[in-house]
């Protein structure tokens, strides 16, 4: 553990650069079957104006982290441990009056699925009018003037006549557009989007990330953006945190990640996805096995029983050693392999797979 | 095993030899009667789900289909697989019309064409054991596999890559990989000549995606299983399928064979289609994409023409008026066809520097085009927003949302294109909003 | 809306009909005699039965004493030398020698107090506890919520009622013996008066009021809607009262609907064992004597009755959830 922190702080920005830092966090959720240890010695930075996207499967944690950025956890049952820290303020031992004082104000998150995540009871104009008015007093019109305003900078036609209308009433992608309306409309500093693009037409993904990145260079907002498809992280993330099993596994640059990943995880997302562009007889390489539970990880390394590389590392070290997050050719990667064969993996095996 | 592949095989010449495809479908339509009216109900429209698609798939082939969602793809799978009632049209299997078969008819080709479905969670039922699940269909339709079906059961679990030790467990105990691994066993279990495969990863995790198309694609090469592969992914569907077919709003805009389409698409929805998949690598320049604008309209009330004419950069005054065949246009592959009056030059690359200079044309041309369909258009919305204001069903909600979506949402151009043109978009369909309201 | 009440109104209107249609046959072309069935059997004579028969014109063919009666209940009719029977007329009650629609339009103030006091108390006890025990969920006081309601849904108000007569009247005298009063006499003393009667009755249905808001409203909390406001940094309270209990409302209008459907057409049990001369209290009595008439009028009166409240429920449903629209 100490190992883990120690590497870090060399490679990590300078506290007090970062507006949101996280540190060493960890989330447990008590239930019937046991602890759940959802989150494991998370530890990132996200500076003022940039984009971190998050990697993962579902139950990596990625989402689980986020609400715990957010303070949205159900506390009854969780414990959060470690240190969140947003412009200064340390999150964690902030009161809730003065969390809801941050929350879709300073920093606003938006969801998968915007059907679900708007109220079917209101319309979408009271909506995003509801926190505008909460964090800024405004009256009635004003909250409803500038819930048109929202609309119209996120692209909704005739937004005055659309404010009253109910989510229902939205198509799919209007819908995702008013959602973002709702987090922005306070101008907050940080945003959390939690696969706002998932459940959407490749058409209209492509629309919707054009939108954050566009509003994004507007406000210099700070955004999280948490994804499972490579492609969209590619559009729009600056920095890439991967997540396995509730830990960080890799960290670097977009390109770093995507273009020289150094673990065998990473480069089992990369092969496993088909290319638009690549050969079609290269059959795809799907990482065999399933992520593990969370209730019961493996010893070790959490992704061994699923790694092709296990050989390579001496001895039973990925079964009973957790391999800390360090520098490896470049940006950070949490994997016993050495460098070298991370690198000659990586140029012999894993890139020619990848381009046709 | 053996004796399985052996008599698919043979089963696999028979329709060879007669010269007619495994699957033959012309002219298929499908449209869920709206209801409304007062005081008594009765049709009052029709939601044009699939409207005149035609295609055909050869043993052992795979066809993929794709588009966005509301484009009909998961309703031709269901027509195909007889879930429902085709309005008009003919669906040929092995030369045989089973349109409109009965029941008795249809129960020898009911094992023959099977169905995976896109939910794991949903399409296994969760009080059964995974044996009961898999051995089910072949009770029903009376079939003993030498060995007894239990035995033939835990074979199929192991073809799918599962331990057949499991087979007295339930579905919930299994990871939703595995659930589809499950349901694909259950397909196989009645040796079926064609499977529809209505989104079969989109619920996966990307991890295990891969395993499933791995199977897949497996089953297809070993046992000569064809498929229809329906999907909204277009790198899986291009791995997947020999043959692609792309649809819009019900119609089939452009089919041809998976290098033909996805190295010089013709229809300006596939090459936008193809330049809005997102991709993994950084080295691939993607500025220059073009951007669709608004959503897919209404299938209530579709745009006369060419359907796609509301969100294209090229369409004109004939689009509006004249629909366009799909036809082997100059210079593509045969069985390359395409429905456009002006097709996109073939020799472009889907995603390359020469959508450069279309994307700006598309920037520039749209408020011309907004404004070419200005009329039909007016006229149009607030009919397709009654119509859905009074429907029923599972149709209401959507023909509702479409219907307004449809024309507010394109009053407003928004083109992702150059900023100039941009802002033009904009104050012209300011201006068109406006008229609108009126 | 109105489109919709229209046909809704439509609908029930031919419903009635064919409910009428088949009661009335079912009653009147069974191999008994209907006028041996009107006449009240302790004072039966000769003559009274001929004088029933002429008197409800039962010597004509069937299908004209059918339109007869059916024309009666719209614009009345003449019966014999009982006079001519006002509007809705539902014919004559021999028993108590009145006709059969001033029984129910007597009987039935007293059905409409208890129903209305008795849903008041159950919904708000109902509601209440429900919300109490999502709020709490987990802990002693849920628990306890709990068997409360289960004990009240298992509990009967023959058995509650007289304890509680027993118990609040006798023992230590706080209520009067429980009795109907009309509100526009004396409405303190109707309150005092219902009192018991509402908390007995309301005590069988609150407690499925209890669960399904509990159920409903942890149902409605777990939703991606409720964590998307608290995201946006709405105060707990505040999801809680106007998102979740919003969202939970809807079926719960539903059942409500329903049971009130039920209690307005006489709640027979509590009647009976407080004594209040209401609907149900009627209903017993016209089955005790074989009063033909008198049972088809209170039939058709509460079938109206709960059809009228499933038109209330559906409107109701519209104006709460705005993705339902009527047509």
């Amino acid at each position: 553990m100490s190992t883990l922190t120690k590497s870090e702080s060399g490679t990590a920005p300078k506290a007090g650069s970062a507006f949101l830092s996280v540190h060493d966090l960890q989330v447990r959720f008590r239930t019937e079957d046991g602890i759940v240890k959802a989150v494991n010695n998370l530890t990132f930075d996200l500076e003022k104006g940039k984009t971190l996207g998050i990697v993962g499967e579902s139950g990596s944690g990625k989402s689980v982290s986020n609400l715990a950025v957010m303070g949205l956890h159900n506390p009854r049952n969780t414990t959060i441990e470690g240190s969140i820290t947003l412009d200064g303020q340390d999150l964690l031992r902030a009161s809730q009056k003065d969390l809801e004082k941050l929350r879709g104000n300073k920093m606003a998150m938006i969801f998968q699925d915007a059907l679900a995540a708007l109220s079917p009871y209101y319309t979408i104009g009271r909506q995003i009018a509801e926190p505008f008015m909460k964090h800024t007093g405004a009256s009635k019109k004003e909250g409803r003037d500038r819930a048109i305003e929202m609309l119209r900078r996120v692209g909704i036609p005739q937004p005055q006549t659309r404010v009253d209308d109910f989510p229902h009433q939205f198509s799919g992608g209007m819908r995702q557009r008013a959602m973002i309306a709702m987090a922005l409309v306070c101008d907050p500093e940080l945003l959390i989007a939690d696969e706002p693009t998932t459940a959407l037409d490749v058409t209209v993904q492509a629309q919707i990330v054009d939108l954050l990145k566009d509003l994004q260079q507007e406000s210099g907002t700070s955004i999280i953006f948490i994804t499972h498809d490579l492609g969209v992280i590619r559009e729009i993330a600056d920095d890439v945190l991967v997540m396995y099993a509730g830990r960080a596994v890799e960290r670097g640059t977009m390109r770093e990640v995507l273009k020289s990943s150094q673990h065998p995880y990473g480069w089992g997302l990369l092969s496993s996805i088909p290319r638009i562009n690549a050969s079609v007889d290269i059959p795809l390489m799907p990482i065999p096995g399933t992520p593990p539970s969370l209730l019961n990880p493996p010893a070790g390394c959490a992704f061994n029983p699923r790694c092709a590389y296990r050989e390579l590392v001496p001895g039973d070290k990925c079964e009973t050693e957790r391999p800390p997050l360090a520098p490896a050719n470049g940006h950070l990667s949490a994997c016993h392999l050495t460098d070298e064969q991370k690198q000659s993996i990586l140029t012999e095996q894993i890139l020619p797979r990848l381009s046709s | 095993m053996s004796a399985e592949q052996t008599s698919l095989t043979k089963a696999k010449e028979t329709p060879a030899a007669s010269g007619s495809p495994l699957l033959e479908v012309t002219g298929l339509t499908k449209h869920f009667p709206v209801m409304g009216g007062f005081p008594f109900k009765r049709q009052v429209g029709a939601v044009q789900a699939v409207d005149n698609v035609s295609f055909t798939v050869g043993a052992g082939e795979s066809l993929g289909l794709v588009g966005e969602s509301g484009c009909g793809k998961s309703t031709t799978g269901r027509l195909v697989t007889r879930l429902y009632e085709p309005t008009s049209g003919s669906i040929k299997y092995l030369g045989q019309d089973i349109t409109h078969a009965g029941r008795k008819e249809l129960a020898p080709i009911r094992s023959e064409i099977q169905m995976i479905f896109q939910d794991p969670y949903s399409s296994l039922n969760p009080r059964h054991t995974v044996g009961t699940i898999i051995t089910n269909p072949m009770e029903i339709n009376g079939i003993n596999p030498p060995g007894g079906r239990d035995a033939r059961a835990k074979e199929l679990l192991e073809i799918v890559g599962l331990n057949p030790e499991h087979f007295n467990r339930f579905p919930h105990e299994f990871s939703g990989g595995q659930r589809q691994r499950i349901g694909v066993a259950r397909a196989l279990a009645l040796n079926p000549k064609l499977i529809v495969a209505d989104e079969p990863v989109s619920a996966l995790d990307v991890s295990i995606q891969a395993q499933v198309v791995n199977l897949l694609q497996g089953l297809q090469r070993e046992l000569g299983i064809a498929f229809v592969f329906i999907a909204h992914d277009l790198s899986i569907v291009r791995h997947f399928s020999q043959r692609v077919a792309v649809m819009y709003l019900g119609k089939v805009v452009e089919i041809a064979d998976r290098d033909s389409l996805y190295s010089s698409p013709r229809h300006p929805y596939t090459h936008a289609l193809l330049s809005a998949a997102p991709d993994a690598d950084p080295d691939n320049a993607a500025a220059e994409r073009i951007r669709l604008t608004g959503d897919v309209p209404s299938p209530l009330n579709p745009p006369s023409g060419c359907r796609f004419r509301t969100r294209c950069w090229k369409a004109q005054e004939k689009c509006a008026t004249e629909e366009p065949p799909l036809i082997q246009l100059a210079g593509n592959a045969e069985g390359h066809l395409t429905a456009c009056h002006f097709p996109e030059d073939g020799s472009s690359k889907p995603v390359g520097a020469s959508s450069v200079p279309k994307a700006r044309d598309a920037a520039e041309l749209k408020p011309k085009a907004a404004k070419a369909e200005g009329t039909p258009k007016a006229e149009g919305t607030p009919k397709a927003a009654k119509a859905g204001a009074k429907a029923e069903g599972k149709a209401e909600a959507e023909g509702k949302t479409e219907g307004k979506a449809e024309g507010k949402a394109e009053a407003e151009g928004k083109t992702e294109g150059k900023a100039e043109a941009k802002t033009d978009a904009k104050a012209d369909a300011k201006a068109k909003g406006e008229k609108s309201e009126d | 809306m109105l489109r919709f009440l229209i046909r809704r109104a439509l609908g029930a209107i031919v419903i009635i009909l064919l409910l009428i249609c088949l009661t009335y046959f079912a009653f009147f072309s069974l191999a008994v005699d209907p006028a041996q069935l009107a006449c009240p059997p302790k004072s039966c004579t000769p003559e009274l039965l001929a004088q029933i028969r002429s008197n409800m014109h039962l010597n004509l063919p069937i299908y004209q004493q059918f339109w007869n009666y059916l024309s009666g209940l719209f614009v009345g009719q003449d019966l014999g030398q009982l006079g001519h029977c006002a509007a809705p007329c539902f014919g004559y009650s021999y028993n108590s020698q009145r006709f059969v629609w001033d029984e129910i339009s007597a009987n039935y103030p007293a059905t409409f107090v208890l129903a209305i006091g008795g849903a008041v108390v159950f919904l708000a006890i109902g509601v209440g506890l429900g919300m109490l025990s999502a709020w709490k969920q987990g802990t002693m006081l849920d628990r306890v919520a709990s068997s409360i309601s289960l004990i009240g849904q298992s509990t009967q108000i023959y058995f509650v009622g007289p304890l509680a007569m027993a118990l609040f009247v006798y023992n230590l005298q706080w209520l009067g013996i429980p009795k109907y009063v009309p509100f526009t006499q004396d409405p303190v003393g109707c309150f005092t008066g219902m009192l018991l009667p509402w908390l007995v009755m309301s005590i069988i249905f609150w407690a499925n009021y209890t669960r399904q808001v509990r159920s409903l409203m942890l149902e409605q909390l777990s939703e991606d809607h409720i964590r998307a406001a608290r995201a946006k940094g709405m105060s707990n309270r505040y999801v809680w009262w106007r998102y979740a209990l919003r969202g939970a409302m809807a079926p719960i209008i539903t059942i409500f609907g329903i049971d009130l459907g039920s209690v307005f057409s006489g709640a027979i049990i509590t009647e009976y064992t407080f004594s209040i001369q209401g609907l149900g209290f009627l209903a017993v009595k016209s089955v005790n004597n074989a009063d033909l008439y008198l049972e088809l009028g209170v039939l058709i009166f509460s079938s109206v009755a709960i059809l009228l409240f499933n038109i209330v429920v559906d409107a109701a449903y519209a104006l709460l959830d705005p993705r339902v629209r009527l047509a």
